[in-house]
C-alpha cells in the first residue's frame, strides 16, 4: 500500500475544471509536480490538505480516507504544507511560528494552561527547544525572537518549512519552495530537503517551477496540465516527453534541451 | 536611582495631597498617574511591585476613607479592567471583533440578581432571595453562565470575518438587551424595564463596609484575571488564537482546531464578563437593562483599542483612563464651570451665567471620547502600552 494515494481526484469551480480525474501516488523521496501556470497543481495541494473538497476521487494517507476531514485533522494524521505565498503569521515572532506548528502535537488541556501544571512548563520548555532545534536546521536560530514580518524574504521561506515541519508530518507538501530565490539559495535549500528525507523518514511533494531544482532533487515527477495528468516518471522519462513540451512550449514548438519552466 | 526617589515621592506625595484635599479631583488624578509612572520607570522591580501593592492594598482604602467616591471610582475601574481584560482575548488575541460583548455582562447580572432578590419568588414560588453566601458559588454560576452564553453566540458565527461578525454580535448584544427588556410576560423573569431590585449582598468580613468590600473583591478578581489572562497567552492556546488572528487559512493547515479555538476564545472572554456580572449586580442592589446598552459594549471596546489591542498592560490603563474620564475628569469640569458660573464670573467680558446649558461638558462626554479615539487612531494607532512580543532565551536548553 503506498503511503499516500490520491484517484481519480477531480474538482470543477462552476464552469471551469480546475482537476480532472488526477491520479498520483507517492511511496517515499520527493516526488514533483509540475505544469504551466493554472494547470491546478496548487488546487491539488489544496484537496490534499482538506482546504477543497473535490467533487469526485479519494484520497487516502497510510490507508486512511482524507476525505471529510478537516485540515487541521489531516496535520494531526501527519500531512503539512506550505503555500506558494508565504503565509506566515506576519505579527509573531519565528520561534512562535513554529510553536503553533506544534499545535496539533499537544494534549494539555485549558486546565493544565491555568494551573501552570509541572505537565504543561514541561511540555512548553520542551517545545520551546524542539522548536529552537528545528530553526537551526534551517538556519534561522538567530532570528528566532525577529517578528515574522521583519525576516527577509528567503528566511520566511524558510521559516515556513521550519514551521510544517513543526507538526513532525511524515509527508511535507511544498508549494514553490524556490520562488525568488537565487540559484544558491534553492541549491541549498534542496539540500536542506535531501538531509530531511534522510534523517527524517520523510516525503515530500514539491510544486516547483525551477526546473534545474526539479531534474536534480525529485525521484519522480508528474506533469499536469490544464488540471489532468499528462505525464509521469523519473525526471529523465518527463524531460524527454514530446507531451510536457508541448504544454510548455505549444505544439510544433522547436524544444531547445533542458526546457526551461513556463 | 533618581527614578526610584522620584516613584515614592510622587506616590507618597499624592496620596498625602488627597488625604489633604479629599474633594480635589485634581489631586486623585495625580495619584493614579502616579501609580502609571512607577509602572513605567526604570526601578527594580521589587520596589516597583511593593509600591504599587503598597498604593493599591494600603493607600486606596485609606484615601477612600477621605472620601468614599474615590472607592467607588477605583472600583468602578477594576470592573471595567476585568471587562476589557475579557474582551481582549476576543477581540486582541483571537481578532475576532465583538460589538454585543456586554450581553455576557448582563447575562451574569441577571443571573445573581433573578435569585438573589425576591424577584425569584414570582417565578418558584417562595424560598427567595437566596442567603448573601450564595453569592459565592453565583459567581461561578454567573461564569458558567456566561461563558455557555459565549458558546451559543459563537456557533452560529464561526464562518465570519471582519465585518459580518462585528454586526452579528452587534445584533447579539441587543437581543440580550431586549429580552430582558420584555421578559415580564408571559412569565416575569427579568422584570422588563423596572429592573430588579433589592439584589442580596454578601455577608462581608471582619465588618468591612461594603465600599472597601467591593474594592478588595474586585481588586482580587482583577489580579485573577491577569494571571488567567498571561497564562492563557503564554500557552499554546493563546498562540493558537494568535495565529487565527493573522492568517486563519494558515493557522488551520498547521494544525489549529478552529471552531475549539474560536469557541474557547468566546467563552473565555465572556466568562470574565460573566463573573463581573454577578458582582455588579449585588454591588448596584439594582440592575435593569439602561445598564447593558450598545454603547457599553462600545466603551469596552474603545478602552481595548485605546490601551492597545492584545495587551493586558494595555487593557488595564484603557479601561482606567475611559472610565476616570467619564465618571470624574468630564463631571469634575462641568462642576467647576458651574461654580463660575454661579460665581457671576466673566471672561473677557462675557458672563459665564450666560453660557447655554447644552455646554455642559458632562453632556458631551461622548464627543470628546470620539475625539480621544481619533487622534489616537492618528497618532498612535498601535495603542497606549501596545502589545509586544515575548524574548525567549534562544539557548537550546534554556527557557
Amino acid at each position: 500500500m503506498a503511503l499516500f494515494e490520491a484517484r481519480g481526484v477531480t474538482k470543477r469551480f462552476g464552469g471551469l475544471t480546475a482537476l480532472n480525474g488526477v491520479d498520483f501516488a507517492l511511496e517515499r523521496g520527493i516526488v514533483s509536480i509540475i505544469g504551466p501556470n493554472g494547470a491546478g497543481k496548487t488546487t491539488l495541494f489544496n484537496v490534499f490538505t482538506g482546504l477543497y473538497v473535490p467533487d469526485e476521487g479519494s484520497v487516502t494517507f497510510r490507508g486512511q480516507a482524507l476525505l471529510g476531514l478537516r485540515p487541521d485533522q489531516i496535520t494531526a494524521l501527519g500531512v503539512c504544507r506550505t503555500f506558494q505565498n508565504i503565509r506566515l503569521f506576519a505579527n509573531m515572532t519565528a520561534i512562535e511560528n513554529v510553536l503553533v506548528g506544534m499545535n496539533s502535537r499537544i494534549s494539555l488541556g485549558l486546565w493544565d494552561v491555568l494551573s501552570h501544571s509541572a505537565r504543561f512548563r514541561q511540555s512548553e520548555s520542551q517545545l520551546a527547544t524542539r522548536a529552537l532545534g528545528l530553526l537551526d536546521r534551517v538556519g534561522l536560530q538567530a532570528n528566532a525572537n525577529v517578528v515574522a514580518r521583519n525576516l527577509p524574504y528567503g528566511d520566511r521561506r524558510r521559516l515556513e518549512l521550519a514551521r510544517a515541519l513543526a507538526s513532525q508530518p511524515a509527508l511535507l507538501l511544498l508549494d514553490e519552495p524556490t520562488a525568488g530565490m537565487t540559484q544558491g539559495e534553492a541549491g541549498s535549500l534542496m539540500r536542506l530537503l535531501r538531509g530531511l528525507v534522510a534523517d527524517l523518514d520523510l516525503a515530500i511533494i514539491l510544486i516547483e517551477h525551477n526546473m534545474r531544482v526539479v531534474m536534480e532533487v525529485s525521484d519522480r515527477v508528474t506533469v499536469l496540465d490544464h488540471g489532468e495528468k499528462i505525464a509521469e516518471g523519473s525526471p529523465r522519462e518527463v524531460q524527454a516527453s514530446p507531451r510536457v513540451i508541448e504544454a510548455y512550449l505549444g505544439r510544433r514548438g522547436a524544444a531547445p534541451r533542458g526546457a526551461h519552466g513556463a | 536611582m533618581i527614578q526610584a526617589l522620584l516613584s515614592v515621592g510622587l506616590v507618597a506625595a499624592s496620596a498625602l495631597g488627597v488625604a489633604t484635599f479629599p474633594r480635589s479631583v485634581l489631586v486623585f488624578l495625580l495619584f493614579q498617574g502616579s501609580l502609571v509612572f512607577v509602572y513605567r520607570a526604570r526601578i527594580p522591580e521589587l520596589l516597583r511591585w511593593s509600591l504599587l501593592v503598597v498604593a493599591l492594598l494600603v493607600l486606596m482604602p485609606v484615601i477612600g476613607y477621605f472620601n468614599g467616591y474615590y472607592l467607588e471610582v477605583a472600583t468602578q475601574v477594576g470592573i471595567f479592567v476585568v471587562l476589557a481584560l475579557g474582551l481582549n482575548i476576543v477581540v486582541g488575541l483571537a481578532g475576532l471583533l465583538d460589538l454585543g460583548y456586554v450581553a455576557f455582562f448582563a447575562v451574569g447580572a441577571y443571573s445573581w440578581a433573578i435569585f438573589g432578590s425576591p424577584h425569584a419568588n414570582v417565578i418558584f414560588g417562595g424560598g427567595f432571595p437566596l442567603a448573601g453566601g450564595w453569592f459565592y458559588p453565583f459567581l461561578v454560576v454567573g461564569l458558567c453562565t456566561a461563558a455557555l452564553t459565549g458558546v451559543l453566540l459563537g456557533l452560529p458565527v464561526l464562518r465570519l470575518h471582519g465585518d459580518y461578525l462585528a454586526i452579528v454580535t452587534l445584533g447579539f448584544g441587543e437581543v440580550i438587551r431586549v429580552l430582558a427588556n420584555n421578559l415580564d410576560k408571559p412569565i416575569n423573569i427579568t422584570n422588563g424595564p423596572k429592573g430588579i431590585t433589592p439584589i442580596s449582598r454578601p455577608p462581608t468580613p471582619f465588618g468591612l463596609p461594603y465600599g472597601e468590600y467591593f474594592y478588595f473583591l474586585v481588586l482580587l478578581l482583577v489580579v485573577v484575571v491577569v494571571i488567567v489572562n498571561r497564562r492563557l497567552e503564554n500557552s499554546h492556546i493563546g498562540r493558537a488564537w494568535e495565529a487565527i488572528r493573522e492568517d486563519e487559512l494558515a493557522a488551520r493547515s498547521m494544525g489549529v482546531p478552529l471552531v475549539r479555538m474560536k469557541l474557547m476564545a468566546f467563552a473565555c472572554g465572556a466568562s470574565f464578563a460573566g463573573i463581573m456580572g454577578v458582582l455588579f449586580s449585588a454591588k448596584q442592589v439594582f440592575i435593569n437593562p439602561e445598564s447593558f446598552t450598545f454603547l457599553e459594549s462600545i466603551g469596552v471596546l474603545a478602552m481595548v483599542i485605546l490601551g492597545g489591542m492584545g495587551s493586558i498592560p494595555g487593557a488595564i490603563l484603557g479601561a482606567t483612563v475611559v472610565t476616570v474620564l467619564n465618571l470624574q475628569v468630564l463631571k469634575g469640569f462641568s462642576l467647576w464651570l458651574n461654580e463660575l458660573k454661579n460665581a457671576g464670573v466673566t471672561v473677557l467680558g462675557y458672563s459665564l451665567a450666560d453660557l447655554p446649558t447644552q455646554f455642559e461638558p458632562a453632556k458631551y462626554e461622548r464627543m470628546v471620547f470620539g475625539i480621544i479615539l481619533v487622534l489616537m487612531m492618528i497618532f498612535r494607532p498601535q495603542g497606549i502600552f501596545p502589545a509586544r512580543r515575548r524574548q525567549r532565551e534562544l539557548t537550546p536548553h534554556g527557557s
